[in-house]
Parts: structure tokens; sequence; C-alpha cells
């Protein structure tokens, strides 16, 4: 018998994240770099952490190699704990037959044997692809202060995107009423930020019941939630004001990143109280040369920079040469981007090589037609020959070895 | 392969004196260096990535701030079950503190006596390179030695205290050594590395306390040239020397050489150090910064030029730097001006402030000053 946890995170790591194309072709997506240091992953770690939540599951499905060998035993996060900390949980066989992960709901099902050994009073429901900073235990003495069943947490977005999100249509008191999944004619603008505390005997108690029925997709959004309201259970909505933000698409990552840059933006990420951890990598400081212009820009160790950034996320051990230009680029882990390369609006995955001169990606003002115009992303480990043009949106394959454009 | 009967020690306070400025308040093993260093990074991590599993440090005196660095030794893999990172601090009562090298050696005897590595290596902190001891041990046994010392070939660096000089036979021998001598131009002079057996250390130490002699490199050494096999290994790679203020400066501004960098941050035989998860280095509108080593956690809105910022600098707008060294989390005020500077930690600099020192002589401000 493990000593009681009052909470249980189970973190939702399963996903494949396709939205990202090639970033998520080998790697699953709360393990997607950000922030010149960071994966996405290492956000709900440490808000668990920072809250006092001891014991975390991550529910591992899609593409865990990678995911599984960063999280390792949480010693970067402090969950390398005697009796709670971090465990990876990926499906596993059992009696005769073996299940995958079949919905958010069937994966927390899957796992009901880990979380009671922990006999836990509440179980916080996360996901692994949100950028954001919040501190769990006040919603959960949000949740016991209302007597909730449920309590998912809100924020308010502006009606116009309104569409886009699950909404939550609540009574003064705070109480949910109805559930909007991306409705057309938004009655609120309280999005869902599919973040969730859960009382844990009324949960394990849906949980089943859910699995239960053949007609289920065993989704906490389309399932379990709905049928917990038609029954009449407490639930709220939680308030959560700050940064917060999806990074599932090409576009949102890169936003995301860009909002690190401005400096009255809201996500502050040097706040000695609520560090963002993570695994470190051992390099030696940065080196910004002579003839380096460098502003508005975040730059990881081990980085050597000779040329111009402006607007830039240079993660650790990124070179980039004298004459070249980065500018609204993200460059991932250990890239090159050689004499005179001209990298704008991009995403460059990691120990990928920019050859002398090529071109990626291009301004918006630039364009002729506004319509052809995105971010452009280079895979992990590509060679992008000398004098080659990758055009804005192009999207390159892991490991190719790109040559159109040249002369 | 991480095992190869090897024990480390490493001695924390040496020449503690050399840069009384710095190790006011702490031992020489952590004075800060290089950005995001101290200098007993660089000697720790050299034993670890020799394969070294235990290591003992010794301590003397203002030896908090380096147990709050080292910890539990984690982030240099020495947090372990078999072996590890041990601490070693003043055996004895007021009366019987030591003073000297050898009586360090020999207050640490049960350590000695307890471990069960066949071989050790000694080394110090005040300087930094980085080199693989197992080379040293292979030299060690391929040369059949008693002991085996560790020398650069080049001019002594100014300042520093009490410099051996060995006569080396063309086979490697120790034919004759010298304790401070008043030598110009290139020698071998000793980089106070030492390879022996551990049991041969700790006799060898037993002798000179029993006929009360207490100078390490005099009467352990130089009084055994004749009746002991020892041999010197020269190590050709960069060494940089913490003998003086000016030492240490220049040092420090020695990093800005791409070729100095590559050798001492190996990426085969990386530095270690205490994690401390700051976000990256944040450079913002208007920042100009130039031939630098700037670590992560800094905040640059100013100008920076030929300086090494430490981690969670900030430097507000309009600051203008050039030739300084700034350790952690100082703050830099708006519209100042230095000029070869030593900042060290969580200084604050107010805004408009002029401090000018000079390349001879860079002015030194001390740890938590408000200016």
């Amino acid at each position: 018998m493990f000593p009681k946890q009052e909470v249980v995170a189970m973190l939702l790591a399963g996903g494949q994240g396709s939205r990202l194309g090639v970033l998520t072709k080998n790697l699953a997506k709360p393990a997607v770099p950000y922030g010149g240091k960071y994966r996405i992953i290492d956000f709900p770690l440490s808000n668990c952490v920072n809250s006092g939540i001891e014991t975390v599951g991550v529910l591992t499905q899609y593409q865990p190699l990678e995911l599984n060998e960063y999280i390792g035993n949480g010693q970067p996060w402090d969950l390398d704990s005697m009796y709670g900390g971090v465990h990876v949980l990926p499906p596993y066989q059992r009696g005769k037959k073996s299940d995958w992960y079949k919905g958010t709901a069937n994966a927390i099902y899957q796992n009901i044997n880990f979380i009671d050994r922990y006999n836990p009073d509440y179980v916080v429901v996360l996901s692994g692809d949100h950028i954001y900073k919040m501190d769990y235990s006040k919603m959960v003495a949000f949740h016991k202060e209302k007597q909730a069943d449920c309590t998912i947490a809100e924020i308010e977005v502006p009606l116009s995107e309104a569409s886009r999100f699950g909404i939550l249509n609540t009574r003064d008191d705070g109480s949910i009423y109805e559930f909007d999944e991306k409705p057309k004619k938004p009655k609120s603008t309280k999005a869902s930020m599919g973040i969730y505390v859960f009382t844990w005997n009324k949960l394990r108690k849906y949980l089943i019941e859910d699995e239960a029925d053949p007609d289920s997709s065993n989704d906490f959004g389309k399932n379990v939630l709905p049928k917990m309201l038609n029954a009449g259970e407490r639930m709220f909505a939680y308030e959560f004001q700050g940064y917060w933000k999806d990074v599932g698409t090409i576009d949102s990552l890169w936003e995301s990143n860009m909002d690190l840059l401005d400096p009255n933006g809201s996500l502050d990420l040097s706040e000695p109280s609520w560090k963002i951890y993570s695994r470190n990598p051992v390099m030696p400081p940065q080196y910004v040369a002579k003839d380096a212009v460098v502003q508005n820009s975040l730059v990881a160790e081990g980085c050597n920079v000779y040329g111009q950034i402006d607007f830039a996320v240079l993660f650790a051990g990124v070179y980039i040469a004298p004459g070249a230009v980065v500018k609204d680029s993200i460059i991932m882990p250990g890239s090159r981007v050689e004499e005179g390369a001209v990298v704008q609006y991009a995403i460059v995955s990691e120990n990928t090589v920019v050859g002398r001169d090529a071109v990626i990606g291009a301004r918006p003002e630039e364009m002729d037609n506004k319509d052809e115009w995105g971010v452009a992303v280079v895979g992990a480990n590509c060679t992008i020959a000398p004098g080659a043009v990758v055009p804005p949106k192009a999207m390159i394959e892991e490991g190719t070895t790109y040559e159109e454009g040249t002369k | 392969m991480r095992a190869n009967n090897m024990l480390g020690v490493l001695f924390s306070n040496v020449h503690d004196e050399k840069i009384r400025e710095l190790t006011e308040k702490r031992a020489m093993g952590s004075v800060p260096f290089g950005g995001r260093y101290r200098l007993i990074d660089f000697p720790l991590s050299n034993m670890v990535n020799s394969g070294i599993n235990k290591v003992g440090v010794i301590t003397k005196n203002n030896y908090q701030s380096l147990m709050d660095h080292l910890g539990s030794g984690k982030a240099w893999d020495l947090s372990r079950k078999r072996e590890g990172l041990f601490i070693l601090p003043p055996f004895g009562d007021a009366s019987s503190i030591p003073n000297s090298r050898l009586e360090y050696l020999a207050s640490i005897h049960r350590f000695l006596e307890n471990s069960r590595e066949e071989y050790v290596v000694l080394s110090d902190c005040d300087m930094i390179f980085n080199m693989d001891y197992s080379q040293v041990l292979a030299y060690h046994l391929e040369k059949e030695a008693d002991i085996t010392v560790v020398y650069h070939f080049g001019k002594i660096p100014a300042g520093s205290g009490d410099p051996t000089v060995y006569t080396i036979a063309p086979d490697g021998r120790v034919l004759d050594m010298l304790v401070s001598p008043n030598m110009e131009g290139d020698c071998n002079h000793g980089l106070s590395i030492l390879v022996m057996k551990r049991e041969l250390l700790m006799s060898m130490v037993g002798d000179c306390v029993s006929r009360n002699m207490f100078n390490f490199k005099r009467d352990f050494l130089q009084r055994n040239v004749k009746n002991y096999r020892i041999y010197g290994y020269e190590f050709e790679g960069t060494v940089l020397t913490m003998c003086s203020m000016n030492a240490y400066f220049e040092a420090n501004m020695t990093l800005m050489l791409p070729k100095v960098r590559a050798e001492l941050f190996n990426p085969d035989r990386p530095i270690y150090t205490k994690v401390r998860d700051d976000m990256p280095a944040r450079y913002g509108l208007g920042a100009v910064v130039s031939n630098s080593i700037i670590a992560d956690g800094c905040v640059v809105e100013g100008t920076v030029e030929n300086c090494v910022l430490f981690r969670g600098v900030k430097v507000e707008k309009g600051a203008h730097l050039e030739n300084c060294v700034v350790m952690q989390d100082a703050v830099i005020g708006a519209n100042c001006r230095m000029n070869y500077v030593v900042v060290d930690k969580d200084v604050q600099i107010k805004e408009d402030r002029s401090l000018m020192g000079f390349q001879s002589y860079p002015v030194y401000i001390s740890k938590g000053a408000v200016i």
C-alpha cells in the first residue's frame, strides 16, 4: 500500500498531433521543442510540481520513444520521489485482450488500478499540448469549496474566435448547465481549456459506466462530461486568467514562440517562484561574435551567433554563420545556418544544415498572393543545399536532402 | 565502461589568498567562472569524464557556497549508491585544524583507507583545463612509475603561488624538482595533478607526519625524487591559472577565442555544473552585443562588448558595458557606463552610474553591493 495522495494528475500525452506535420512524424506532440529550451510537456509537468502535485501519470501511445527518454525518472522536474513521482503509462496487455487507448476517457479507465494505488480524493486530468502557467492547487481548492464533482478550467476568448472552442455555458454561481462544442452561435465566451478536476470516486463510476456503453467513443468531451451533466452532477467552471495557447498547429506553435519575444507579453518564464523545469543540455554559454547583430531574440546555451538575428528563437547548440540572417523564425537544437543563408518566417527542426546562400520562407509583405504565404517548416536532420530555395508554407520531410532552386 | 579503479581527491581551498577579493566569502573551488561555471566544475568534470566514480572534496573554510553548489553531486552524476561525491570538511577540534596539504591528507586517512580504488589522482581547483586523467593513469602504468606528476611546458604564469619546475629525462623520469625557483622563459611547470597508488600515498603521508614534515612539495615530493620512480606527463592543452585578479579577468576574456572554447568545452568531455533552470537569454529591442559570452537567464537590452555575463544578469536599456565580467543575477541599471569591471553576484548598479577600471587593474565590486 502506498501512502495516500490527495491529488493525482493524469497527463494525456498520446495524441499524434498530425497538424504539426513533419515535427511530429517521429515524435509525440508533448515532446515537441518549444521556447529555446523546453518541450511542451515541461509546462504541465512543471505546473504540477509547482502546484504541489507529486504523483503524475503520463499516458503515452503515439511515438513514445523520445518522450519516454525525455521524462526518464522525472528528476529534472523533481518528480523522482520515493512514493509518487512521474510514471509513464503506455497501453498494455491484460488477460487475453490488449487495447490501445480508444479515447481520452478510456485511457484513464485503463489506468484505474494505477490511480487506486494512491487512494486519491481528486484526479486532475491534463493534456500535453498547451503552453500556460497555472496553479492547479487553486483549482482544486475551488473544486472543494464548491463541493463539485467536476471542475473545468475556462478562459475568456474573443467572441469572434469562440466557435473554435468547446464553450461552457454557466449560471451565475459558476455551475455549468450546457456544453457547446464549437458552436456556430456561441452563447458565452468561456472556452474549456481541457483541464479537469474530478472527485475520484465519481469519475471512477462514470468511467466504468462509459466503458460498458458500446455506443460511446470513450472521450471526455464527447461522452463522459455530457453524461455527468445529464445525470445532474455538480459541475463548475473555474476561471483562469493569464497566458494560454494551444500549440497544436504550425501557426500557433510559431506564434506562441514569438509571444516569448514580446517584452510586454503575458508569458514570463523567468519568474523564480514558478520556474518551468526541463532537461538541461550540458553546454557552455552562448557566444555572440564581434559583427553579430542580435535583437528581440531568445538564445539558448551552446549557440554561436556570428550573423544577424531578429525575432528569432534559437535552441541549444545552434550555429548562425557570418552573413546569415534569421528573422521571425525558430531554429531547433544543433542546427546550422551557413553563410549568406536567409531564414524568415520558418521553423527549422533539429540537426538540420541550411547551406550557404539558401533561402527559407519569405515575409508576408513580399508575397503577391497572400494565400500562398505561411510558415515554412524544415524537418529534422535535413540538408538544404547551398543556394536552394524553400518556399513559404513548404514542409520538408525529415532527413531530406533538398536541392530545389539551386542554380 | 565507467570504472577505472581510480579515486579522485580535490583540494578546494588552494591558493585562496591569490584572489582574496573573490575568495573572501567562498572557497577557491566555488569562484564563478566563464558565464555559468564554478572553478571546481572543471577538475570535477575531468574526473567524472575520466571514469572516476568516487571523489573526495577537501574543504578548509568558507565552504558553504561550495556545498550549496555541489549538493548531492547529481549534476556530475556523482549522486550514487555505490561511491559518488564525498565532501571532506576539516577533521578534529579547533587546536588541530589542519594547515597544510600534507596535514589535510593525513586528516582524510580514514577516507583513503576505506576506499577500494587502487589508484588516486590529486588535483587543485585554481587551474582549469580539460584533461583525461585515464590517459595519465595509462602513462603511469606504462612507465611503472611510483608517482606521476602532470606538467605543462611554457612560461610560469606571473603571480603563481610556489610553482614547481621539473627537470625531466627523455624517457619522462623526473630527475630534479625545484620549488618557487627564479625562472624566466619556458620550463616544465607542474599543474598540481598527481597520480599514484592509494596505499603508497597513505604510507608516504604517514612517513612525513612521523618526521614532523608538513610541506607537501618539499617533504613529500622533492625529498623523494631520488627514492621513488617519479615520472612527468606532459599536458599540451590550454591551461588557465587563477593566480591573481588580472589572471582571473584575462582567463574569462580568453573564452572569446573559438580555439580555447573548443578545447575547454570539448563535447566528448563536457563540463558539468549545477542546473538552474533559467530561461534562455533574452535580447531586447536595441540590444547591441559583440564578442561576448552570455549565459542563460540573461536579459540584455543595452550594449555589451567583450564581456562575460553569468546566468540571470540584467543589462537595462542604454547601459554600455565593455570588458566586464558580471556574475549571477547582477542588475546593471539603465544608462550605466562600465569598462574593465568585475562585478560579483547579486550586485545592483543603479541608473546612470559610471565605473571604469583599466586593463591592468579591473575594478572589483563585491557580492551583493548596491551602487
